[in-house]
């Protein structure tokens, strides 16, 4: 785990040096990138006068302190920006994996039961629908016809503009609007939440129903399902309890690779629902070449990504029986 | 007149439909069981016995269809509504199945599987109160240190070990019917026989009626009272165990008591049953049985035989030794 930590900070480091755009340029004004004596004060203030494996060591020391630099753009520490923006997108992730999860296990349930019937074949569409709309157009055309036209969802944000924010406590909007003790705001909160977690979902729906029905195909065949039913239990018992169960550990599989894809569809989904969280700030820190941001943005989504594998590894052992032997 | 038995199946039939085309896989079987009596069904692998019985029960593949009567205290099975099938199953009427690994679900404790089935039937138990009875199951079917076994899951059991454990999961709810499917044919032989010593023992206890599905007639010899012999998705014959290994009346019984092995004579090879069982829809004329049959005459490939039965012993052949009469 730490020298994959290790290795996430070299690349993202490395992965800025190979890019064309000069980091001068967002620094230094253009009026002022004619005058020798700012631009040298410059490369000094911000180091980049130092030579690559140098800014390398200071990096990582910092790093190690918890420093991850001064953004070029906010001029505030990279930690304490990415840090601030990183609830807003766990909880458009998260709501989003609890929808994908929640759409696609149904639906790949049903599709693996009613096999070969219209309910498996609407299932089907579904999935392949939500895999291959980029997400960008499904947001806007959802924006579009759910809160434009019909307007019975709000529109980008988190909460309403004109509603004071509750205190910051998790950074999590609808936690902290609980324990503000608000549940007015609260429910503004979840009903801004749901447009972008839906169509971020919706696309890891797809995936995860698919697998789930391959799955349940394969359990449903098994004789322990006919067991279940030898002993008198209901269809949606032998479905859920028999059946579901067994196909726990590919299933979970599936979620936590999901996340990954969650965490760069976030990118977009958060420009398009001007939501604040590090995918609208990976987006502003790129167009501004501003690369302590675009290093901490990397750094902190790929260890956030490392722990979701380890949490995947640790509900295997609690799905499967068999590997807490071994 | 005589009282109703346990269970009585009349005419059972199960038929498939495969790309538009029909095939009966269960044609026509008819067979009974009492309170405590052991009845053994014999064929080959396909030959429709596993199939029938479910069928009985309800648990036939989606694709199936089932006609025909199968009567159990009276009520009949076939076209009963799903929720009083499911209420009987596994509380009256019991299954276990051939391989005991893959019966068993492999994410649950056997504690909590037996409790399952207790629970299904008696919604008052508590959870802590059918674990208590799941490890006196456990200690019936003569499993030692019921109390931590009922903990495990089930691939920390033995091959046999598991086969108790789905008998004590069977019989969880005191029931009056079990049916057997090839219970000892995925283990070792010492352990078949410990395997058949619980089924009868428990047969005897609980005054169980249990059916004994096979495709090894020697299981049935010391263990069975009766046994009917399924072809092709008939019986062609149905006597006592005993009346049927002295005097077997149909040539493919005594194929298949020729084929046991004997430790007492010394033969250079087994014998065994020439050709293979037809496939399904492709039956042939008059006697399913003609093509294999060592005594065919000209009838057998026209003539589908009569069944000849002298009360208790009935054969379908046309040259049983018995006299022609209404099936019984």
């Amino acid at each position: 785990m730490p020298f994959l930590v290790l290795g996430i900070v070299t690349l993202a480091f490395l992965l800025t040096t190979v890019t064309k755009g000069d980091p001068l340029t967002a620094i230094v004004s253009d009026r002022q990138m004619n005058d020798p004596v700012a631009v040298a004060a410059a490369k000094a203030r911000w180091g980049l006068d130092r030579s690559l494996p140098e800014r390398y060591v200071i990096y990582v020391g910092n790093l190690l302190t918890g420093d991850m630099g001064t953004s070029f753009i906010t001029r505030r520490p990279v930690a304490q920006d990415v840090f601030f923006r990183l609830p807003a997108t766990m909880e458009l992730v998260l709501a989003a994996m609890l929808i994908g999860s929640t759409i696609g296990i149904t639906l790949g349930v049903l599709a693996a039961y009613f096999r070969n019937t219209v309910i498996d074949h609407a299932a089907r569409f579904f999935a392949l629908f939500g895999s291959s709309i980029p997400v960008f157009w499904l947001g806007l055309a959802l924006l579009y016809v759910f809160s434009v036209k019909w307007g019975i969802l709000p529109g980008p944000g988190r909460l309403d503009p004109r509603a004071p924010p509750p205190p910051s406590v998790t950074g999590f909007m609808t936690i902290d609007t609980l324990i503000a003790g608000n549940l007015k705001l609260f429910l503004d909160a979840l009903w801004h939440l749901i447009l972008p977690a839906f169509v971020l979902g919706w696309a890891v729906a797809g995936t995860i129903s698919r697998l789930v029905r391959a799955n349940m195909l394969e359990v449903l065949d098994r004789e322990f399902i006919l067991t279940a039913r030898a002993k008198g239990a209901g269809e949606l018992r032998v479905v859920v309890r028999h059946a579901l169960r067994n196909t726990l550990v590919p299933t979970l599989t599936v979620i936590g690779y999901s996340f990954a894809y969650l965490l760069t569809g976030a990118v977009l989904t958060e420009t398009i629902f001007s939501w604040p969280g590090m995918g609208s700030y990976a987006v502003e820190a790129a167009r501004g070449l501003d690369f302590p941001a675009i290093i901490g943005v990397t750094i902190v989504g790929g260890v956030v990504f490392l722990l979701t594998n380890l949490i995947t590894d640790i509900a295997y052992v609690i799905a499967n029986p068999r590997v807490r032997l071994g | 007149m005589q009282q109703e038995p346990l269970f009585a199946v009349r005419d059972l039939r199960v038929s498939f439909t495969r790309h538009g085309q029909s095939f009966e896989a269960v044609r026509g079987i008819s067979l009974h069981v009492d309170h405590g009596e052991v009845l053994g069904i014999v064929g080959e692998s396909g030959s429709g016995k596993s199939v029938g019985m479910l069928s009985a029960l309800g648990l036939q593949p989606k694709t199936a269809s089932v006609s025909g009567s199968a009567r159990f205290n009276g009520r009949e099975l076939v076209g009963m509504p799903m929720a009083q099938l499911r209420a009987l199953r596994g509380s009256r009427i019991a299954m276990i199945f051939q391989d005991p690994l893959s019966s068993l679900n492999p994410v649950m404790t056997v504690g909590a599987q037996i409790a399952e089935t207790i629970r299904l039937h008696n919604a008052g138990v508590s959870k802590r109160a059918a674990m208590d009875r799941a490890a006196e199951l456990l200690a019936l079917v003569a499993i030692p240190q019921p109390d931590r076994r009922i903990h495990q899951f089930p691939h920390e059991f033995s091959g046999g070990m598991r086969q108790r454990v789905m008998i004590a999961m069977a019989v969880a709810n005191d029931p009056d019917l079990l049916i057997a499917d090839e219970p000892t044919t995925a283990l070792d032989v010492t352990v078949q026989a410990q395997i058949m010593d619980v089924l009868t023992d428990l047969r005897r206890r609980l005054n169980l009626g249990l059916i004994l599905i096979t495709h090894d007639l020697g299981v049935l010899a010391g263990h069975a009272d009766r046994v009917a012999v399924v072809y092709s998705g008939e019986v062609v014959e149905q006597a006592g165990v005993d009346d049927l290994f002295a005097r077997p009346a149909h040539p493919y019984t005594r194929g298949l008591i020729a084929s046991i092995p004997n430790m007492a004579e010394e033969k250079e090879r087994l014998f065994s049953i020439d050709g293979a069982p037809p496939p399904l829809g492709k039956l042939p004329g008059g006697c399913a049985f003609h093509p294999r049959c060592p005594q065919a005459q000209d009838i057998c490939r026209h003539v589908p035989p009569p069944v000849r039965s002298d009360g208790n012993h009935r054969a379908a052949c046309h040259f049983a030794t018995l006299p022609v009469g209404s099936a019984a």
